[in-house]
């Protein structure tokens, strides 16, 4: 018993401690910059474009991993093959690999010294220091994240549920909107949110391909910099307040929209 | 009508081979085996949901072997049930009726709907259903699709034993009203007895025995049939109120029984032995000498003589021994009135 009661404290303990460290210096950060230097990041446009440019690209970076990813994941989720465990590695090794390793990797191949960079060069897409670029570094970054939630919530649906669908008339295509994209809509969501999270934080793939436009890392970095820890804080501020808004409304939205059709299940 | 020629299938280490069935249209067939045997294996190559090593499947004179399962017009009721979680009773119901002419007559489905009595559970959550409740609705699902050739896996496994009449009842006078043909798997012939007319074992990933449930049960052609449908106790009985009588022997079964006579059966299991009488809820008790007692395995069958009536009880070694059981000693019998089955 009174070991017990001692572990108990240790794990309170240890909690606290964890607990504070990563709210201590994110707290004296946010509460950090001046009243004014705040208004003043908010009223510089090239700040508020650079959040903007961050937000959208992390996003378009999810959306694309969704896209792309969704199938792959049910494929990895539902059959038995040979080589799965080496893919499911592959599909890993973005999150194992340092972060400028990662854009240098890109670059050497979308590069002028390479044949598909001349082969984009050639037929007009611009890589380097445009959006696309970013968008790209990110997708590498990104996709196993959603690769990973999404294959977890199509392995939590029964496959018994989809023979059901299918013996009752459900083409496999129905029955992977009807039934399986519902249950595992949880998952994929987690898997949207977790990729462009990740997407967001990014910054030494990014600054190899694309210092122009400057996405919002790059500027806290380059403010930094240039001018000192007083400059970058608001910045730095703004986009975690921001993101934090954004994640808050997308689960909040989701966790209403279940709640919603619940209730209007009815006849 | 289903027929099916040399079908072979292959899952991992499980193999079924050489099944050949042919079920006549509107037929309640039964296939009988132990757990194990490869029944849903079975049932989930006929709705093509597993691919075939070889052999061809025909329902209604066509050969269905290549095509998908939606365009079968096979359904098949999981023991699980497999409710859809995220969609209501209703609309679990009403679920594949967008695929089929089905969805066109009313009549059907509200037949359905009240025959299986879900009338009040149309709203309601597949995570608040009772058992019964879920094997119901999973019922009402795959029926509501008029199917040529419905399939059930174990649909009265992992029910309370109150529910099961009430379920057996059901799938009898909907297996009777709408004319599908009903191919239902399980591992209980006492299930069998009640409800088809022909049936088949499978053991192992192999048909044993094909045949009325009438010859399997009196003529079991291998070791394996005999062992596993011979451990029942069957008696044809007349029917007094609530009571069954065998050769003077009246036996007490709960329940109101409708017609003057039929048949009656008790499973081994559920017969208790003891040396005194035992007080206790069970309402049958009698006594008797034992005649036989044989090993089978881990289990012993012990034959006992009631009056006129020969009876089987199955115990475990331990209580073999604690009980000092003999051939030729007396004993009493008990069991419950709900172990009491008739049909």
């Amino acid at each position: 018993m009174r070991l017990k009661n001692s572990f108990l404290w240790l794990s309170i303990i240890c909690g606290l401690l964890v607990l504070s460290f990563i709210l201590f210096p994110l707290l004296r950060l946010v509460s950090g910059p001046s009243p004014e230097r705040m208004s003043e990041a908010i009223h510089d446009i090239n700040v508020r474009r650079a959040i903007w440019l961050s937000i959208y690209t992390a996003g378009l970076a999810a959306l694309i991993s969704l896209l792309l990813g969704t199938p792959l994941a049910y494929l990895l989720a539902r059959r038995q093959f040979p080589g799965k465990s080496l893919l499911e590695s592959i599909i890993d090794l973005p999150i194992v690999i340092p972060h400028p390793v990662v854009g240098i990797a890109i670059l050497g191949v979308v590069g002028k010294n390479f044949w598909l960079g001349r082969l984009l060069h050639e037929i007009g897409i611009r890589m380097m220091g445009s959006v696309t670029g970013i968008v790209t570094v990110l997708v590498f970054v990104a996709i196993p994240f959603y690769i990973n939630a999404a294959k977890n919530g199509f392995e939590s649906v029964p496959p018994r549920l989809e023979n059901v669908s299918r013996s009752l008339g459900a083409s496999f295509p129905a029955t992977f909107f009807r039934i399986t994209l519902p249950l595992a809509s949880r998952s994929i969501l987690t898997g949207f949110i977790m990729s462009m999270a990740r997407a967001l934080s990014e910054f030494g793939a990014v600054i190899v391909i694309a210092y122009h436009p400057m996405i919002a890392p790059v500027m806290i970095y380059e403010r930094f910099e240039s001018y000192g820890l007083e400059y970058s804080q608001p910045v730095a501020v703004l986009l975690i307040l921001i993101c934090l808004a954004l994640f808050l409304a997308l689960r909040v939205l989701t966790a209403n929209r279940k709640k919603r059709s619940r209730g209007c299940f009815g006849i | 009508m289903i027929r099916i020629e040399n079908l072979a299938v292959s899952r991992g280490n499980f193999k079924l081979r050489d099944i050949n069935l042919k079920i006549p249209a509107g037929d309640f067939f039964v296939i009988i085996g132990p757990t194990g045997a490869g029944k849903t294996v079975l049932l989930e190559s006929i709705t093509g949901l597993i691919p075939l090593q070889s052999g061809r499947i025909y329902a209604g004179g066509k050969d269905i072997t290549e095509l998908s399962p939606e365009k079968r017009g096979i359904s098949i009721v999981y023991q699980d049930r497999s409710l859809f979680p995220h969609l209501t009773v209703l609309k679990n119901i009403r679920y594949g009726l967008r695929y089929h002419r089905a969805r066109e007559d009313k009549d059907h489905l509200n037949y359905i709907i009240t025959a299986l009595g879900l009338s009040h559970l149309l709203g309601r959550d597949p995570a608040s259903l009772s058992g019964g409740e879920s094997q119901r609705v999973a019922l009402a699902r795959a029926l509501a699709v008029k199917p040529k050739i419905i399939l059930l896996d174990e649909p009265l496994n992992a029910l309370d034993p109150s529910f099961r009449g009430e379920i057996q009842a059901m799938l009898k006078e909907l297996h009777s009203r709408t004319g599908i043909t009903f191919l239902m798997v399980t591992h209980d012939f006492s299930e069998a007895l009640t409800l088809a007319r022909g049936g088949a074992v499978l053991n192992r990933g192999k048909i044993e025995q094909i045949g009325t449930i009438d010859e399997i049960f009196k003529a079991p052609v291998s070791e394996f049939t005999a062992g596993f449908v011979g451990m029942l106790n069957l008696f044809r009985a007349e029917f007094q109120g609530s009571r069954a009588v065998i050769n003077g022997l009246s036996i007490e079964t709960g329940r109101d029984l409708a017609a003057p006579e039929g048949e009656l059966a008790i499973r081994p299991e559920d017969i208790v032995l003891s040396r005194q009488p035992i007080s206790s809820s069970m309402r049958n008790s009698f006594s008797g000498i034992i005649t036989e007692i044989k090993s089978q395995g881990l289990f012993y069958e012990v034959t006992v003589k009631c009056g006129e009536l020969i009876l089987k009880a199955l115990i475990t070694r331990g209580a073999l021994e604690e009980l000092e059981l003999t051939e030729g000693r007396s004993i009493y019998i008990s069991f419950k009135a709900t172990a009491v089955h008739t049909y």
